[in-house]
């Protein structure tokens, strides 16, 4: 036993050593990680700050009840989608939200898989906003189906009607997409969560805390045998979830390339939509992280190195976007077809050129900053950036559902939209929605994964030689 | 004579840290104790290693239950297009395959999700709303920062004296009787 103690005291030091490498910071223990992690939800008194943040957040979520409410009394004619704009405010919104989910599975399956120490301390948090914003997502499509009340016939099951799922459409494969996306980031989360919420249970110290908590955590000990299986579930469903993520954004993209539409019908569109989507997903988590970890003093989890290391998958990411914005230019010139560079022409100068020219700005310009580590290593530069990038992927929908669709083949045929007041109302009102959970989320459940930090600790590391002696 | 009481679940050791806990468990295990489990707050490969259990069948319940989706989520798709109800789509033949894999590549993601989960559950044994370890006040410290191993009863070699002197030799911060 006294001979583990050096390697670890070295381990120690190596990582109080260098300051802005490190993913956590030096002192803590495996009780002051539970502590401090827990105290948010159990000792704590709740912040003035979530108080009157969740009065706001909460206000715009019944936003979201007023518009739905009204959009089922009076039907979609209350937004300004039209012929041709058949797709406009609900898919652009659609896609945006999909796509900021992807973050969270990318940062919990896929640096899991490559051994990223640095996932730790920000994939619980990751993971639930991938919850929240698929269940954001979904609003959008069903409400755009006109009758929602009849979604269900999207499934396949054995009907009077006699009817079944037309397999062969794109929109099919995003139900299946979508839901098993929904699900599957669900109980991946939930998985995750149990270990900490057994731990929150031995904690609590209320009645109606030691029930909620023991329900949620089924029973957990920690047994050597149950972490065995734990840990290879958790990672057999990283594998799982690592194809997972890359296929749902693929799936929505097929949406767009399977139809005819110039500027839709491209080949480039599956990897072009899963960077746009990681890109605006970590925006999304770095404009929610800075805030949050500033507001609870977590920055000793969440240091320096876990935004530097966010900023540069945006950086890599934005790039590749810019360069899906390049071929996409380069295509509708090359393949010298009259529809697909009247599209790209009339994207760049047609009515809508604002919103394209924004979005470079947004997209492809501003990132560039990040290539400076001095613009990484300042906070609230990268929180600007990150906002900027959000609107910006917004921006890039909207770019692709609306002046796609404005102006198709036949001149005659040719539209605009405009939003309207209920537009507006349901896409903040789903922001609000988002906010909200997240909020509550904040309160009643540990935002960082406690025992994935506590394996951090180098005092966690097991330096044994055994012989076995049978 | 064993002496051995229906009222007690076993006798459980207190450890400060991972290191000794997983040499404890060693221990127990050369000594001949077999029926025993070790309690951290965070997953050790080691510890599983040290109790000498077989690796988990999980993987191949997913394996089973992602064929399952696959060879389902295919099936369903060329019954309902191919036979239940037949639509000409812009000429493709009913049973187009290339357009039915992003259905079947989901199906086998969701089944063999959900079998990691509810198999992992289901081998663990959880949900288990009682547990004798919770009977011993210090053991809410395992989901915290305490490290403990449980010797059971039911082990052919336990007896209650014998059995707490070897486990108080292995550096033990407290051994407690876990009652029923």
């Amino acid at each position: 036993m006294t001979e583990s103690v050096q390697p670890t005291a070295e381990l120690h030091a190596a990582m109080a050593g260098a300051a802005d490498t490190r993913v956590l910071a030096p002192g803590h223990t495996f009780g002051s990680i539970t502590d401090k992690i827990s105290a948010v939800v159990m000792t704590q008194r709740t912040p003035m700050w979530w108080y009157l943040g969740f009065l706001v957040v909460s206000g715009f979520a019944l936003l979201l009840f007023v518009s739905l409410t009204y959009l089922l009394i009076r039907g979609v004619g209350i937004w300004g989608n039209n012929q041709p704009v058949g797709w406009a405010f609900d898919i652009t919104n659609f896609v945006w939200w999909i796509g900021i989910g992807h973050a969270g599975t990318l940062i919990s399956a896929i640096l899991l898989l490559f051994r990223q120490t640095w996932r730790t301390s920000i994939n619980r948090f990751a993971e639930a906003m991938t919850l929240f914003a698929v269940a954001c997502a979904g609003i959008f499509p069903l409400m755009h189906t006109g009758r929602p009340w009849l979604a269900y016939w999207l499934f396949p099951y054995p009907n009077t009607m006699m009817l079944w799922p037309q397999f062969k459409s794109p929109l099919i494969w995003d139900v299946f997409a979508v839901s098993t996306y929904g699900l599957v980031s669900l109980i991946f989360w939930y998985v995750g969560l149990i270990p900490d919420v057994a731990t929150l249970r031995d904690r609590a110290t209320t009645r109606i805390g030691r029930v909620m908590y023991g329900m949620m955590a089924m029973g957990w000990r920690g047994s050597a045998r149950h972490w065995h299986r734990y840990e290879t579930a958790y990672l057999l469903l990283a594998g799982l979830a690592t194809p997972l993520v890359v296929s749902v954004h693929s799936v929505v993209s097929l949406d767009f390339a399977v139809s005819v539409i110039p500027g839709w019908h491209t080949t480039l569109f599956p990897p072009y939509f899963v960077a746009g989507a990681i890109y605006s997903g970590f925006a999304m988590v770095l404009t929610l992280v800075i805030p949050i970890r500033a507001l609870y003093g977590f920055e000793d989890f969440i240091t320096m190195r876990h935004l530097q290391n966010m900023a540069k998958v945006m950086l890599a990411t934005g790039l590749i976007v810019a360069y899906g914005y390049m071929t996409e230019a380069f295509m509708a010139w090359f393949s010298q077809n009259q529809y697909e560079s009247f599209m790209m022409w009339n994207r760049m100068t047609g009515p809508y050129w604002w919103a394209y020219a924004t979005l470079i700005l947004c997209n492809v310009i501003t990132p560039q900053a990040l290539w400076f580590k001095r613009v990484r290593m300042s906070v609230p530069t990268l929180f600007v950036i990150a906002l900027i990038v959000n609107a910006g992927m917004w921006l890039e929908r909207f770019v692709i559902v609306v002046t796609s669709l404005h102006r198709d083949f036949l001149p005659s045929a040719w539209g605009r939209f405009s939003p309207t007041f209920w537009d507006w109302s349901t896409y903040l009102g789903t922001i609000g929605l988002f906010l909200t959970l997240l909020f509550l989320f904040l309160r009643v459940l540990p935002m960082i994964s406690m025992f994935e930090m506590r394996t951090l600790l180098p005092a966690a590391k097991v330096e044994l030689e055994h012989e076995r002696g049978v | 004579m064993p002496q051995r009481s229906p009222l007690m679940y076993g006798l459980m050791a207190e450890f400060e840290d991972p290191n000794a806990l997983v040499a404890a468990t060693y221990r127990a295990h050369d000594e001949g104790y077999r029926t025993m489990d070790a309690y951290s707050p965070f997953p050790i490969e080691e510890l599983h290693e040290a109790l000498g259990e077989p690796h988990t069948r999980l993987p191949l319940i997913v394996l089973i239950g992602g064929f399952c989706g696959c060879i389902g989520g295919y099936a369903l798709q060329y019954w309902a297009s191919g036979i239940a109800y037949p639509l000409n789509i812009s000429g493709k033949p009913y049973n187009s395959w290339p357009m039915f894999i992003p259905v079947t590549f989901e199906c086998t993601i969701l089944v063999a999700a959900l079998s990691a989960v509810l198999g992992m559950l289901a081998l663990n044994g959880l949900p288990m709303p009682y547990h004798p370890v919770f009977n011993v006040p210090r053991f809410a410290l395992a989901s915290r920062n305490r490290f403990f191993l449980c010797i059971e009863a039911r082990d052919s070699k336990f007896e209650l004296e014998k059995t707490r002197r070897f486990l108080e030799t292995l550096g033990a911060l407290e051994v407690s009787a876990v009652a029923h």
